[in-house]
């Protein structure tokens, strides 16, 4: 513990923006991954253990597309674009007969999937790790702003996270497919009653899960190296996440998301041997407070 | 009176047949030695984070393998080489260990393990007696400490110990010389990390007393963003910074660590950098690194490394890493020892390897030799040198002194109290 360090950051203004830009990454992109996660959760009912393969092929995707074009914006694109379309064959094909089975059956899907989602990038890409590399416009000096260091490629990353949460929540609370969703989680029988199609709403909400996990991994992709397996630690901490912010609550995961990330950040100054074991102690404390998490509701 | 003997089977004939069938079942090794071919079993990690380098270590056996053979093979037998994924799970290790050798009638083992696998295999070699040459693993504990110590056992790996008074040294050398007296640590959370972080500090402080670590940072293995450890460096604002982080985790950190500018900020000390896994993947790799030798083809500067480097590459598409070199070096002694026992016993062969010098292309001066009093590789090309972004990557290369290494590597055996 050191406390010295974490006392004398809080009344360092040059500390603060650093640290504070450090978790905002770190919970932005966790952020990306978490609330796909939430979303198929609060609509479909499904866990989707397999998630964090989405945003390994995201990153994949992104440092392919950017190999063969050398466009950044493009990589991206494909990114969240390819795992989108690969969200929805996976619903369509595989997850959708599994609903309403036993958990247990849910989980050994996913499962499955994730075991064979990791052969298939062995495969096609390699055992070896990769590195998609930064792209030219960003390989520039960091900004320094209040005295703190924040390179520019992440003031881009927090900015389309940010661009995302906000168009998630406007989507689902204002637009009519919004609240189409909305009420598939709510009841989906009398939606499917009132003639719309229940199925596309389910495999359009796993593909935008999908999509946001592998915007999340094309966004990492060039700071984090890429390996089949990727997506398995990103994934726990995306259930944490889902657990501190409430299962299926959207504004939940941002804020679980961006609260994980300030602890991480600061916790590695002042508690340097704990910073892991505060992310739990902080989720045990919210469940034994709240066992919904912060923003989940009570099962009707 | 006149014995006459009765038609069968005579009692004697009877007692013999049963002696040489007990024989037979009791030691299957008897019947085995008859076999033209030679199995040797070799667990490694196929799969997984690091299936990478369980791979080259398999490739890098076949290639010496196939000369092994073309040559006539292990005292006239030909090698059959049976590889098997343990996964990275010393439990699996062992498992696959003791299936090679009872099951598909391997009669020698190469322990291609990481040194949490290989310290399974090892107690697997303690019991089944049969002949094991470590190929992977560092931990200098493997070895050096006389608990471990089984007649039929030998390392032919790099140790940690010996990397440290290397790095050590030269850190030392360039902290005197650029008055880096402020120094931080980023090495992952586990075993290898805290152990040659500790034995790295250890030497640099002997030989730079003034050196001061003023922040440690333990990342867990295979994390996948290091941003606060990142910030959290900057932050305590070292002079020079070490590092044994490694693979995917040290490509991770140096791609974050650079949009901080922080390889412009401190100088950097990165243990594991100067290999190709790494070398070859990161795009943006910052000029000034310094870095122990893992395996570079320009290090040792001879016709012969070069030349394996390159049959390597031709061979696999690939660069070889540091676990090639120490599996190709292992075969390398199996042929020479069996050679000079004029047998593929593995009694015969351990005995022929305690000691035993041979010529190599990774020697420090063109021979490795097996110590017999530890049974662990030593006299290996050692150094460190900095990195440029692009081949030969370390242009140069300061060769670590084996004497020094020697007298240091004892008095820190004796302060383990390993001796």
């Amino acid at each position: 513990m050191d406390l010295d360090a974490l006392a004398g950051c809080l009344s360092s203004s040059a500390c603060l923006v650093t640290q504070t830009t450090s978790g905002l990454i770190i919970g932005m992109l966790l952020f990306l991954v978490a609330v796909g996660l939430t979303l198929i959760f609060g609509v479909l009912k499904v866990v989707n253990f397999s998630h964090g393969a989405f945003y390994m092929f995201g990153a994949y995707f992104a440092m392919t597309a950017y190999q063969l074009t050398g466009s950044f914006a493009l990589a991206m694109l494909v990114g969240a674009a390819g795992t989108a379309i690969l969200g929805l064959i996976f619903e369509r094909v595989f997850m959708s007969r599994v609903y309403g089975a036993d958990v247990l059956m849910q989980l050994l899907v996913c499962y499955a999937f994730v075991l064979i989602f990791d052969d298939v990038v062995r495969i096609i890409w390699g055992p070896e790790f990769k590195s998609m590399g930064m792209p030219s416009a960003f390989q520039v000096m960091p900004l320094f702003i209040a005295g703190g260091v924040v390179p520019p490629y992440y003031l881009l990353l927090i900015g389309v996270a940010l661009v995302a949460a906000i168009v998630l929540g406007i989507g689902l609370s204002r637009s009519r497919i919004g609240k189409v969703i909305r009420a598939a989680a709510h009841n989906p029988g009398m939606v499917s009653a009132l003639g719309i199609n229940t199925g596309l709403i389910y495999g359009g909400v796993f593909a935008l899960g999908g999509m946001l996990a592998g915007l999340a991994g094309a966004l990492a992709a060039p700071v984090r190296s890429l390996t089949p397996g990727m997506g398995f630690s990103v994934l726990i901490e995306s259930f944490i996440v889902t657990v501190i912010g409430g299962m299926g609550s959207i504004l939940g995961a941002l804020i679980g998301a961006l609260l994980l990330g300030l602890i991480r950040s600061f916790g590695s100054l002042g508690f340097p041997l704990f910073t892991e074991g505060l992310m739990y102690l902080f989720m045990v404390i919210v469940l034994v407070s709240k066992p919904t998490g912060l923003f989940g509701r009570e099962a009707a | 009176m006149k014995r006459t003997r009765t038609p069968g089977i005579s009692r004697r004939s009877t007692l013999a047949l049963m002696g040489a069938g007990a024989m037979t079942f009791a030691a299957p090794w008897v019947a085995r030695a008859q076999a033209k071919t030679i199995k040797i079993g070799m667990p490694t990690i196929l799969s997984g984070r690091v299936a990478q380098l369980g791979t080259s270590s398999r490739n890098a056996v076949m290639l010496e393998v196939e000369k092994v053979n073309a040559a006539g093979g292990l005292a006239g037998r030909q090698i059959e080489m049976v590889i098997r994924d343990s996964k990275g799970q010393p439990q699996e290790a062992a498992r696959v260990a003791r299936e090679l050798v009872n099951t598909d009638g391997c009669e020698l083992l190469l322990d291609g393990e990481a040194s949490s696998g290989s310290f399974a295999v090892h107690e697997v070699a303690r019991d089944l007696g049969v002949l094991c040459i470590h190929t992977c693993s560092e931990a200098s504990s493997l070895t050096a400490d006389p608990k471990q110590h089984i007649p039929n056992a030998f390392r032919c790996v790099r140790q940690g110990i010996h990397d440290s008074i290397v790095g050590g040294s030269y850190a030392a050398g360039i902290a005197k010389a650029k008055g880096l007296k402020k120094w931080a640590t980023c090495s992952p959370d586990y075993a290898y990390g805290r152990d040659t972080t500790g034995e790295f500090t250890l030497y640099l402080k002997r030989f730079a007393p003034d050196v001061e670590i003023i922040s440690e940072s333990w990342p867990k293995l295979f994390q996948p963003d290091y941003t606060e450890v990142v910030t959290k460096i900057l932050q305590a604002k070292p002079q020079a910074l070490y590092s044994c982080l490694w693979g995917g985790d040290l490509t991770s950190y140096i791609d974050q660590a650079n949009i901080y500018a922080m390889f412009n900020q401190m100088e950097v000390f990165a243990v594991n950098m100067a290999d190709y896994t790494a070398l070859t993947v990161v795009k943006n790799l910052p000029k000034g690194i310094h870095s122990g030798n893992r395996y570079i083809k320009t290090f040792p500067t001879t016709p012969e490394n070069a030349a394996w480097g390159d049959a390597y590459r031709a061979k696999y598409n690939e660069y070889p890493t540091n676990w090639s070199w120490q599996n190709a070096t292992a075969v390398m002694f199996l042929a020479e020892a069996a050679k000079k026992a004029n047998s593929a016993d593995g009694k015969k062969i351990a005995e022929v390897l305690k000691g035993l010098t041979i010529k190599c292309p990774f020697g420090a001066d063109g021979t490795v030799t097996m110590r017999g009093d530890d049974h662990t590789l030593v006299g290996y090309a050692i150094g460190w040198g900095t990195t440029i972004p692009q081949e030969p990557y370390v242009p140069e290369v300061k060769a670590g002194d084996w004497k020094t290494i020697f007298e240091l590597e004892a008095e820190w055996k004796k302060s383990k109290g390993y001796t």
